[in-house]
């Protein structure tokens, strides 16, 4: 490789100095002066041609003084130089050969040379096989984009040269690529495109998909019935079935002019209004004209007195499809072609589908991770400890706004998330605890009271919030580092925030678990929970584990609050977003199981996605559905997905 | 003589815990039967099967003259069926007033619309009054039955029991925290109800069982250990030992 | 025990007394019929008052007597409202089109009417089509029935499938939550075929009628008051006999009423469905004096407020449910109507815009903590009537 690389070195090098010696930018142009100056579109190429090929390195300088309307000609011999506006009105004349300068000259003696907008867009072809090779890289990518973005058959030649003596590795990867999908596109050799083709068949890349949908490209051709059409036929299309509705089929018959339009009831109406006279249209009184029937008798009439084009309807015009036959025709002329094209994209779309189920899975699990991570401070309150907590939304919404507060005054983002969880956690926790004793503690075993009157402190934290920070959504920005995505492929990726709650998610997972069954506070809370009496009698303070609890719970909402935050809006409303949600996760996984919570966030994230990607563009749908599918699913499992079995679990 | 109920080999585990093994019982239609055992030993499971509330994982329950399956039916149809249940607590309504937990208790239809409809009729009333006379609480009959005392509550879910007139009375504990008069009197209101229908009490208490003067049953880890008169099964040595502790 | 049911319950009499005689004010006082003292928009305000009341009535009824804590009843108020302002909103439309078609050379079509009836009213959701559910939407009396059949269907089918699973307590409160909100997402959509968030509007207006809102006004608050004395009645005769017993045995022990030999799903189911027609029947007569309904009407928080009137005012008592209603609401948009005056404390002052809703959610805990029969327990002090209900 390297030598071969040495010695096409060697020989380009050996080709231009050969040539810098017999043949100058001069001699080259001058040998095309009628060209040049008649500057016409249609014959300019052998001219640009010319120039390009010379193999002269000045020549992308030329091409470009050119394209930019800077080359003169002098009038008096007819010499082509670079010339350049002086302050005092003359002309700063260059040789293109070495840069040197030839001189001032008067407007009057000078032509310049003017082309055209067709003759500017040749000569950037001309151009980029000279930027393909640039030794600035930047340049080099510069062309490769421009080439890409718009590729013409006209850039493949220049981009197979440059492949060659490509140094940059990185580069040469996007030339090759390049090359190959411009192959499938423009080469002229039907066998190398097809082989092309099926070299990346199956690529999942949005670049590959893109060359192969132009060359699926159809149009509709009309012929007399059982006529076949010349060319690459892609499917005859029948009128009636799902490709071709008749309706269409016969606008474009009427659009080519094989049929007259349709009557449309506006243009019999006009008809039937233009043709009143003493108030009847054809003896009848317009009166009578009250319903669709009527008017179109009476138009029929019209017809009849040949004073109306027949009348035109849908249900008439079935005989005229009879007559013509429909198709589809590729634009593109090869069958070997556009058959490859066919299989390489439906092997892609396979891929694409898969892809795009992967994708779908990610977005289910990582919007499960928030159902969990909403639905975990409620799974200590509600399922461990059995407290209906309907503040446990506003918990939420505290947490977001303590966030929003600490950006106020910590303006790295990074560091002002940092303090932001443990506060968040001390706020929520202080609120909780609050509650608990202030509340909850009086109504213990009465789980309707604590429903109504959490929903009191429900309402009055959510209008004490909107009357601090006002009705405007707060943003809550993540640090950088929590932008952008991880990408897997062209279809498949995933953004670092979800990635980032869904590790938050099973961090609290690992918390939960590690609280409830490794610490002290934990055996205390699952006696307390189970047998109060008990519990007390054995020295527990149940007061105390209650209120801990509890306050655990609710901190736990809160850190929940700052990563629910970093997403969506932080409103004074966004608990309302989020309880119901929470409390069916809680539910519908089995209450007093966590392992049961993380199961029903799984179920509902799932579901919820399903129907989205099924109905795409109705979310609020997804929503009433995953309710109706909650109902369902209760009467299946009353008891959630994992269910505390026997007498332990009756009323 | 048919009997009224048959449980035959009638099996029920909770998370694995087997709190009735292989159980049969039998009870004639105008029988008083005691049915003792130690704590755990699936008495309340036995009377939750029979009534509907828990669904057995295998065996049989057959009722009446039909021999008609039990499994599978409401709570309330089993009632409607026929069979009526005391709780272990006393569980009256104590907002309401004692005819109203009477009436309500009343043998009559109990679809919806009908109980919408229906207000009582001289016959109804004079049931009621025959009733509160039956158990003592002629006096008390618009009283709130919250503010009756503990036996009186007893006395007041017998009775809705006897209103049900039902062909067989499960009676969980009747006697626990009664004076020893009170006990006489719910003794007498239970052997009175077992001339014209079958009565099942379960009872830990071996001296007021001695009273109700029946054949006993006794049951231990879910099976039938011993049953006969009392005197029979006390001098048992497997009922010795479960109860002394071997 | 064999006197009528009226002498048994000599507070509904007093009741309807009361009513009637407030009707008979308001008359008197109003714009349309009498001195003009009350403006006409107080006595909309006092007519969907007397609605929120009914609903509150059969809030009562499963809640406090069946003690089912039901945060779904506002969703069966709110279809109500919408089965009736299809066809107020369809006739009002359809004759607006009829007229404006009139001027043109050819009289209209039938489907000329339709398609103008439906760029009108759905124009605002980008369609012109008419959805199905509009079907009927022409006839006054089938969307009437509607207002008692729609809300009605719903209960039973969501009811019945709660109960027949048990879901009992806590669990049926959300559940019924999480019908109420799936309701209002639904709605919501613009494909729902109800005019997503926009709603229906223009509902103030009766078609075919020429007479001033001020004596419309009148109408609708006699309606009301009509509709409000009925099912007070109806629920106060449903829950004094047997039947009541039996709900409330059910609210007291569940178990103990299913061994007595009553089927429990089938009363909640009854109570259930019954107070959703209620409910749809209030919808019904509030939302022509509100004008408008919108999804948002239907949210869980309504439903939720439903709750707190019937706890403030005190529950398992019928006029209990009706006083804190009328009290709660009347005070609530007093305050939030912005005419209650600021306190100012020198440092802040306090706007009861913003405070009010802190004040009812602090006395709502309060109420529950400390006066769980809530304003009607005043009531019994003083007529010494000890828990005669409950």
């Amino acid at each position: 490789m390297k030598h071969l690389f040495l010695a096409v070195l060697a020989a380009l090098l050996l080709i231009n100095a050969a040539t810098a010696q017999t043949v100058s930018v001069q001699d080259v142009l001058q040998s095309q002066r009628e060209l040049l100056e008649k500057s016409s579109r249609k014959t300019i190429a052998p001219a640009i041609d010319a120039i390009a090929s010379s193999g002269l390195p000045q020549m992308q300088s030329v091409l470009e003084a050119w394209q930019s309307k800077n080359m003169w000609q002098r009038k008096a011999d007819g010499l082509f130089f670079l010339a350049t506006k002086n302050d005092d009105g003359t002309y700063a004349l260059q040789d293109f050969q070495d840069g040197a300068p030839r001189g001032n000259a008067i407007k009057k003696d000078l032509k310049q040379l003017k082309p055209n907008s067709g003759i500017r867009a040749m000569i950037a072809t001309a151009l980029v096989q000279f930027q393909l090779s640039d030794p600035d890289a930047a340049k080099r990518r510069a062309a490769l984009d421009s080439i890409a973005r718009d590729p013409e058959a006209a850039a493949l030649a220049p981009l197979r040269a440059s492949i060659e003596g490509e140094v940059d590795a990185d580069i040469l990867a996007r030339k090759t690529r390049l090359n190959q999908l411009m192959t499938m596109s423009f080469d002229t050799d039907t066998t190398a495109r097809v082989e092309a083709i099926n070299a990346m068949a199956g690529d999942l890349s949005v670049d590959f998909r893109g060359t192969l949908n132009p060359l699926l490209a159809t149009k509709m051709v009309i012929t007399d019935a059982d006529t076949t059409p010349e060319g690459n036929i892609a499917s005859k299309l029948r009128p009636g079935t799902e490709a071709l509705a008749p309706l269409a089929a016969y606008e474009a018959l009427v659009a080519n002019g094989l049929a007259p339009a349709l009557t449309t009831n506006d243009a019999r109406d006009a008809l039937l209004e233009a043709n009143i006279s003493n108030a009847r249209i054809a003896g009848v009184p317009v009166a009578q004209l009250a319903t669709e029937a009527k008017r179109n008798e009476v138009y029929d009439l019209l017809v009849d007195n040949g004073v109306a084009p027949a009348r035109v309807t849908a249900s008439s015009i079935e005989a005229t499809l009879d007559k013509h036959s429909f198709y589809d025709l590729y634009l593109e002329p090869s069958p070997q072609v556009t058959t490859a094209a066919k299989a390489a994209l439906a092997k892609s779309q396979t891929r694409v589908s898969v892809s795009q189920a992967a994708d779908l899975g990610l977005d289910a699990l990582s919007l499960a991770s928030i159902y969990f991570l909403a639905a975990i401070g409620l799974a200590i309150t509600f399922g461990v400890m059995g407290v209906i907590n309907m503040a446990h939304g506003e918990f939420i919404m505290m947490g977001a706004y303590t966030g929003y507060v600490v950006q106020q005054f910590v303006p790295n983002h990074t560091l002002s998330i940092i303090l932001a969880v443990p506060l968040a956690f001390a706020v929520t926790f202080a609120a909780g605890v609050a509650l608990e004793r202030l509340v909850i503690r009086w109504l213990y075993h009465r789980p309707l009271e604590t429903l109504l009157a959490t929903f009191g402190v429900s309402i009055a934290l959510q209008q004490l919030a909107k009357n601090i920070f006002g009705t405007q959504a707060r943003p809550l920005t993540s640090p950088a580092w929590l932008d952008g995505a991880w990408v897997i492929n062209d279809v498949l990726a995933i953004s670092y925030i979800r990635i980032a709650i869904f590790i938050l998610a099973l961090l609290f997972l690992g918390l939960f678990l590690f609280i409830m069954k490794r610490t002290r506070l934990g055996l205390e809370t699952r006696a307390t929970t189970q047998n109060q009496r008990m519990a007390s009698s054995m020295g527990i303070n149940t007061d105390r584990v209650n209120m801990l609890t509890f306050g655990l719970g609710s901190g736990i909402a809160g850190i929940a609050g700052v990563a629910i935050g970093l997403f969506a809006k932080v409103t004074s409303e966004m608990g309302d977003d989020y309880i119901v949600q929470s409390f069916m996760t809680v539910v519908v996984g089995g209450v007093g199981n966590i392992w049961g919570t993380l199961a029903g966030a799984m179920m509902i994230g799932g579901f919820q996605k399903g129907v989205e990607w099924l109905n795409p563009s109705n979310t609020l749908a997804a929503q009433t559905y995953m309710i109706i599918f909650i109902i369902i699913f209760i009467q299946f499992r009353p008891r959630g997905i994992i269910a505390l079995k026997g007498r332990a679990a009756g009323d | 003589m048919r009997s009224l109920l048959e449980v035959s080999g009638v099996t029920v585990s909770f998370d694995g815990f087997r709190a009735i093994n292989n159980l049969s019982f039998q009870i004639g239609s105008a029988e008083m039967r005691a049915v003792i055992g130690p704590n755990g030993a699936g008495k309340t499971t036995f009377m939750d099967i029979v009534t509907g509330k828990t669904r057995p994982d295998e065996g049989r329950i057959t009722w009446g003259d039909k021999s008609i399956s039990l499994i599978g039916m409401s709570e309330a149809k089993i009632v409607q069926a026929g069979i009526g249940r005391k709780f272990q607590k006393p569980t009256v309504f104590e907002d309401q007033t004692v005819q109203e937990n009477l009436l309500m208790a009343l043998r009559k239809d109990r679809g919806p619309l009908r109980v919408l409809f229906y207000r009582p009729a001289k016959r109804d009333l004079a049931r009621v009054d025959e009733l509160a006379d039956e158990i003592g609480l002629t006096d008390a009959l618009l009283r709130l039955s919250g503010e009756l005392s503990h036996g009186q509550k007893q006395w007041l879910e017998i009775g809705m029991l006897l209103a049900q007139d039902p062909q067989l009375l499960l009676v969980d504990e009747p006697a626990a925290g009664m004076t020893p008069a009170e006990r006489e009197k719910t003794t007498s209101i239970l052997v009175e109800a077992a001339k014209t229908r079958a009565v099942v009490v379960v009872e830990h208490d071996m001296e007021f069982v001695r009273r109700l003067n029946c054949k006993v049953t006794v049951l231990h880890e879910g099976a039938v250990l011993a049953e006969g008169s009392l005197d029979h099964v006390t001098k048992n040595q497997d009922v010795i030992d479960v109860y002394l502790g071997r | 025990m064999n006197t009528s049911f009226i002498a048994r319950n000599p507070s509904v009499l007093v009741f309807l007394a009361l009513l009637a005689l407030f009707t008979l004010v308001v008359t008197v006082l109003s714009e349309g019929f009498g001195i003009g003292f009350i403006s006409t928009s107080f006595v909309k305000t006092l007519g969907k008052t007397l609605c929120l009341c009914l609903v509150a009535v059969a809030m009562d009824l499963i809640w406090g007597y069946t003690g089912i804590l039901s945060l779904g009843h506002f969703a069966f108020f709110g279809l109500g409202g919408y089965m009736v302002g299809m066809w107020l909103m369809f006739e009002r439309t359809r004759q607006i089109v009829v007229n404006s078609l009139s001027d043109g050379v050819l009289p209209p079509t039938p489907e000329e009417i339709k398609a103008a009836i439906g760029n009108q009213i759905f124009g605002v959701v980008g369609s012109s089509e008419f959805p199905l559910i509009w079907a009927f939407a022409d006839s006054i009396v089938l969307q009437l029935a509607f207002v008692v059949l729609v809300p009605g269907l719903l209960a039973f089918v969501f009811g019945w499938l709660a109960f027949r699973s048990r879901v009992t307590g806590v669990y049926l409160s959300i559940l019924t939550q999480a019908m109420t909100l799936g309701l209002a997402l639904y709605l919501f959509q613009n494909a729902s075929g109800l005019r997503g968030n926009n709603g229906l509007s223009g509902l103030q207006n009766l078609p075919g009628v020429t007479a001033p809102q001020a004596t419309v006004s009148l109408w609708f608050f006699w309606a009301s008051a009509a509709a409000l004395g009925a099912g007070y009645l109806l629920v106060a005769w449903v829950v004094s006999g047997k039947f009541g017993s039996v709900i409330r045995g059910i609210r007291d022990n569940e178990a103990r009423v299913r061994f007595l030999g009553y089927s429990v799903e089938s009363y909640k189911l009854a109570v259930f469905t019954l107070t959703a027609c209620i409910a749809g029947i209030a919808g019904a007569l509030y939302y022509p004096q509100a004008g408008i309904i919108n999804p948002a009407e239907v949210a869980p928080i309504a439903s939720i407020y439903l709750a707190v009137w019937v706890a403030i005012g005190g529950r398992g008592r019928l006029y209990g449910a009706v006083i804190g209603t009328a009290f709660v609401s009347l005070v609530s948009s007093w305050f939030t109507g912005g005419q209650a005056p600021d306190i100012n404390l020198g440092f802040y002052t306090v706007k009861w815009v913003d405070w009010w809703l802190i004040l009812l959610g602090l006395s709502f805990v309060l109420v529950t903590l400390y006066a769980p029969r809530g304003m009607s327990g005043i009531i019994d002090l003083m007529t010494r009537k000890k828990g005669e209900d409950r």
